[in-house]
Formats: structure tokens, sequence, C-alpha cells
């Protein structure tokens, strides 16, 4: 089922289908290493509208909620 | 002269090999965004003198703020690029590789943090690699020195890649793909715990304790380190430095040659803190009652850095920074600020718009004190209690987080979210931080002695002349009745545009109440940055920028002052 990142609860692994951004963001995006087929695990969510901290590929990397809400998932686990 | 330009992803370790490369000290710290300007420096390679540059980290060639677009810039100016490149991470890596071997320069790829990748169980076939981008591929170990000379005998293997053509996004990340799957290898890799620390110190809750904790053994650390090597060290040695001062003194006679250097005797015996000497408080002030704290500050804020946890720290107080006009990154500019003003001022260059770098300067400008100027507020408002030094730094921090909601919601522009690389943490390595603190004090001495004379020289002259008496009369309206002060202290006013640690020092002898101490102080951090500051300000922000700033800070300063006077002292 397609998600948006940010309706993933904290420990919870999703696959990046696709970005719902602008060009400069899907590039920002891929160039850390979040892109279409990679699988990424929330590693936490920030209280009161706080950034997302995503696991991907071994590494961390925190984005904001308004980003994590233009990634789209689908739920592995 | 040839120019060597070595690029890659933040955090890879270009500057180590910088370092490496070309003998000269940079500052190298275990976050994404330590190198914000290029650095220059000479060395033989391939038989002649090249000029190599160590730019800041990029994921691409198409900037997304400042900083990135420094690094950008600077490959124009390349005859040859050393791409240095995160082995533990390759796959993310190769998307700049490709971006610029797609220029058709000729390149060398550093394979660096080698050790980390074995550790971590990858294996990268380095051959294939090479044959697949069609140019030298070097693994390197930047800080242990491995694998350098390789990489420089190499060079002048490197030439424009023949594999490699202009491709558009797409094939781009399809080439990526194919390269990573055909010359790595990753064997599985259990839990560690240094992976579950990793998590607990980026969780909200748990998040928040350790940072409370880490920032409390910290500032625990640099007052006991401070005081340590102030009471045993510097003290003991200023105490032997009397016996030749005093006689000096009497040398000398009465006279201005006597006030300039060893200053007024107060019951025929040496003051340090109040002599106002070049010979006495001039060295007293600097090496006795700041170095010592500066060593300490940086020593800690140098493990801080290398460890990796700084990252850390900008996640959790993303949110609050945010509502400040700001993200999370902005942490680090507080962070460089609190040792000195000047390198706090750069690190807003990590942040994406103008909004965000104006916002976070201009606080930082007026609630960050630098590390001199704190140790001379501990020092003077020490010995009246503890409760007076809180009172200075609550109110500072309560005016960055009003000027930073006001600001955020006047400045027009926007306030991107947060973007971060978490790096994993690190051992802070020995070399490392006492090359990196040596830097830093050394950097203080060499800046702030001279400016310390030629304060208080100024302030002599100046005295003598009589334009402090008189400055005094012009502006005792607005001190006396707006901030309660002694109409004297407009002269530290003065002083604290070429140096607020000494404009500190110079409020001891108007015999001020504690609170008028307190008022006094705050009004020296708000009301404007000292010269070094200013001209990096002036920089960073253009013209307009500044003068916009300005406005900000003396408002400010007299709106704080004010509100101060009337709580503190009443009508
Ligand atoms: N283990 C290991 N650590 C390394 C190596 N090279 C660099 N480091 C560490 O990696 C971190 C980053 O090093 P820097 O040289 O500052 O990286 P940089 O690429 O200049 O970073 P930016 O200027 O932020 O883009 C530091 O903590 C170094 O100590 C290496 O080969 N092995
Ligand atoms: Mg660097």
């Amino acid at each position: 089922m397609e998600k948006t990142l940010l309706d993933l609860r904290p420990g919870m692994c999703g696959t990046v289908t696709r970005f719902a951004g602008a060009p400069g963001f899907m590039q920002k995006l891929r160039t850390i290493g979040i892109r279409e087929g990679k699988t990424l695990t929330v590693v936490a969510r920030h209280p009161l509208s706080g950034p997302v901290v995503v696991g991907i590929g071994g590494r961390e990397v925190t984005l904001g909620r308004g980003m994590a809400q233009r990634i789209m998932v689908d739920v592995t686990s | 002269m040839k120019t060597v330009v070595l690029m890659g992803n933040p955090n890879v370790g270009k500057s180590g090999v910088f370092s490496r490369l070309t003998g000269t000290r940079v500052i190298i710290s275990n976050y994404p965004g330590t190198t914000v300007d290029v650095s220059r420096g000479v060395t033989r390679l391939l038989e002649s003198d090249v000029e190599v540059i160590d730019a800041p980290g990029t994921y691409s060639l198409s900037p997304t703020c400042p900083v990135e677009e420094v690094a950008a810039g600077i490959l124009e100016d390349a005859d040859l690029v050393i791409n240095v490149v995160d082995s533990t991470n390759l796959e993310r890596n190769l998307y700049l590789t490709l971006e610029i071997l797609e220029r058709g320069i000729p390149v060398a790829v550093a394979l660096n943090l080698w050790d980390e990748a074995g550790h971590q169980g990858i294996t990268i076939d380095v051959e294939a690699l090479e044959r697949l981008l069609g140019v030298p591929v070097v693994p390197t170990v930047g800080l242990a020195g491995q694998g350098i000379r390789e990489l420089v005998e190499r060079l002048d293997e490197a030439r424009p890649s023949e594999t490699i053509r202009p491709m558009s996004e797409e094939e781009r990340w399809a080439t990526v793909g194919r390269i990573t799957g055909e010359v790595q290898t990753i064997a599985h890799r259990h839990h560690t715990l240094r992976d579950r620390i990793a998590e607990a110190s980026i969780k909200p809750a748990s998040g928040l304790i350790i940072a409370f904790g880490v920032m409390a053994v910290t500032f625990l650390a640099v007052v006991a380190i401070g005081e340590g090597l102030a009471e045993y060290i510097l003290e003991p040695l200023f105490d032997l430095y009397t016996p030749f001062a005093m006689q000096l003194s009497e040398f000398l006679g009465p006279g201005i040659l006597h006030d300039i250097l060893i200053g007024h005797l107060i019951d025929g015996e040496i003051d340090y803190e109040q002599a106002m000497g070049l010979l006495t408080t001039g060295l007293f002030v600097p090496f006795a009652m700041i170095l010592p704290y500066i060593v300490a500050f940086y020593l800690m804020l140098s493990i801080l850095e290398d460890t990796g946890y700084l990252p850390r720290l900008a996640t959790l107080v993303d949110t609050f920074f945010h509502r400040l006009g700001m993200h999370g990154h902005g942490i680090i500019s507080v962070f460089l600020g609190l040792g000195c003003n000047v390198p706090g001022a750069l690190a807003t260059r990590v942040l994406e718009t103008k909004k965000q770098r104006f916002i976070a300067a201009t606080l930082m400008s007026i609630s960050v004190p630098c590390m001199a100027q704190i140790a001379m507020v501990f020092g003077v408002l020490g010995p009246f209690g503890m409760h007076y030094i809180v009172m200075v730094f609550a109110t500072l921090m309560a005016v960055y987080i009003v000027v930073g909601l006001i600001l955020s919601r006047v400045i027009p522009g926007e306030c991107p979210e947060i973007f971060l690389e978490i790096p994993p943490y690190r051992m802070p390595n020995a070399r490392v931080t006492a090359s990196k603190t040596w830097m830093r004090v050394r950097g203080f001495v060499g800046e702030a002695i001279p400016y310390l004379f030629l304060g208080i020289l100024l302030v002599n002259l100046l005295y003598t002349a009589g334009f402090l008496g008189w400055l005094a009369r012009v502006f005792a309206p607005l001190m006396e009745v707006w901030l309660g002060l002694p109409a004297e202290a407009t002269a530290a006013l003065l002083v604290g545009f070429l140096r607020k640690d000494l404009a500190v020092g110079m409020l001891v002898p108007l015999g001020m109440t504690p609170v008028q101490l307190v008022i006094a102080v705050t009004m020296l951090s708000i009301y404007f940055p000292c010269v070094a500051t200013f001209v990096v300000l002036l920089k960073e922000l253009g013209a307009r920028g500044m003068a916009a700033a300005v406005g900000v800070m003396v408002t400010t300063a007299l709106i704080v002052g004010g509100l101060l006077r009337m709580v503190l002292i009443g009508f």
C-alpha cells in the first residue's frame, strides 16, 4: 500500500516508489541516497512537527516533515 | 602553476587528504559542512609545483546552498581533480564522480575511509572500478596518510575519462547502480553497541536526556580545565613576573610612559586586572584570564565535532530552530560562535536561503558572546555570585529566542527544512584534536593580542586627549537615564568595537554595582559586533543586509537595556 514517509512509525521500513515534488527537490533527495526502489527505515519522528530521521544504506539522514510528506513509500514491514 | 582541486561529497575526508598532500593545517571535523571556504596550498607533485585547493563538500554539481556553489564554482579552475570518495558509501558518492568525469577534466579517484569500509565488511574491486571509470582509483586512509603516496604517484595517469560520456540524470543513476553492483560486495553486518548509542542519541526522548548530559559535562569540563590551567599554570607564571614588572615600574618613575606600560599602581602594588598598562593588564587579561578558557573550550568543542555529535544535536534542536526561521544546522554557527564569532558567521553559509543566513548571523552576533568575552564576564561578575552570570546568559538566551521569533515573521523569504546527513560516530583522533585546538588557540593569540594592545594604547591616548571625557558627556543622558549606567561606561562600549573582552575589563575600575555590571556586559554583547566579526558579516550579508542587521542590533540593545534597567534597578 502506498503511503507517505511521514505515515511510517519509527521502526517501520518502506521502499521508495516516487516523489511528489519539484525536480530540484527530487535531485536533492536522490544525491543524498534516497531514491526510487531503495528501502529505508524510519529511525525517529520528532514531535511538534519536528524532523524525521531515516536510515538508508547504513546511513542516517535527517529531513523535514514537509519533505517526508512528499516521499511515497510502499510499506514493507 | 597547475591547479589540483579536491572534490567530493561532504565529510568524506577531503580536508584530511588536503593536509596530507600540502602539509597545511586545516580544520577537520566529523560533520558535513566543515569546510565552507576554499583553502589553498602549494606542493610538489609530478615534478612541478602545483596549487592544491580544498573545496567544500557537495553532493552534486547543481548547488543548493552557497557552500555548494563555492564547490561547484571552483571546478572551473581545475586542471586536475582528485575526487575523494567515501568507500563506505560508494553508490551515493559515484553520482558526483560521474558528473565530474562528464566534464572531461583529468580525474583521479581516492577511495578514502578505506579502513572503515574494511571494518564494515565492504569490499570494492579497485581494478574493476578503475576500468569502468577510465581513471586511476587509489584506496586511501586520509587520516593516517595510507595510500597518499600512491595517489600522488598515479596523478600523471589522470586524464579525461574515455568510458564516461555526458548523460542524462536517469542514465547517470542507472550507471551508478550498474557500477556499484559490479564492483562492491557487502558482508552482512550485526547491530553493534555503537549503532544503539547512535539511535538513542537521535530519538526525541532519549536524545534530549543525552543532549542535556553532554552539554552539562561539556560546560563543567570547560570550567574545570580552564580554572585548572589558570590557577596552576598561568597565575603562578605571573607571580614570577611581578618582581620584574615592579622593577620596571620603579625604573620608569611616574609619567606617561609608566602609565602606558605599567598603568596605575594601587597602593604601590600592581593589580593586574585594573592597572591598564600594556605590560600588566595587557598581558594578564589575555594570558591568565582568557587563554585558559579558550584552550579548555576548543578542546571540548573539538571532541564534540570529531565524535560526530553535533549533527545529532542539530536534529534534536531542529523543531526549535525552525520556529526561529532557521533549521537545526544553525546550531553549528552557535557553537563555533561561542569560540569566536568570525567562524560562527562563516558557518551560516550552510543554510540554504538568504533569510535563514541573515537570521542566523544576526542572532549569533547579538546573543552569542565569544569565549574571550565569556571568560571576562565570569572573571568580572563571578566574585559577586553565580546568579549574576546566570542573569546575563538567561537574558541573552531570551533575546535570541524573541528576536528570532520576530525576525522569522517579518523578514521575507523562505525557510527550507533541515536536510542533513548524520555521520557515523567516530573516536576522536588525538592528532586531529591537538592540531585543531592548537590552530584555534594560536588564532586567538595572533589576533587578540595585537588588538588588545592597540585597544589599551588607544584608551590611554584618548583618555589623555580628553576624548573619552567628551564622549561620556555626550552619551550621559542615554547611559545614565536609559540604562542606569555611569557615563564613563561609554568608553567601554567604544572599545567593545575593537575587543569585547577588553571592554568588559574596562568596566571594573568604574566601581559599578553588580546589577549595573549585568546590564553593561549584556549591552556589550548585543549592541554591535567586534570589528573582526563586522568585516566578515559585511561580506556575508552585503551592505544592505549588514545595515539591516545593525538596525536590529542597536534597537535590541536599546530595548533590552531599558528593560533590564527597569527590572533590575527600577526607575
Ligand atoms: N577512519 C577514518 N576517518 C577519516 C578518514 N579520513 C577522514 N576521516 C574522518 O572523517 C571526518 C571528516 O573529515 P574531513 O577531512 O573534515 O572531511 P571533508 O570531506 O573535508 O568534510 P567537509 O569539509 O565537511 O566537506 C573527520 O572526522 C576525519 O577524522 C579515513 O581515511 N579514515
Ligand atoms: Mg573539509
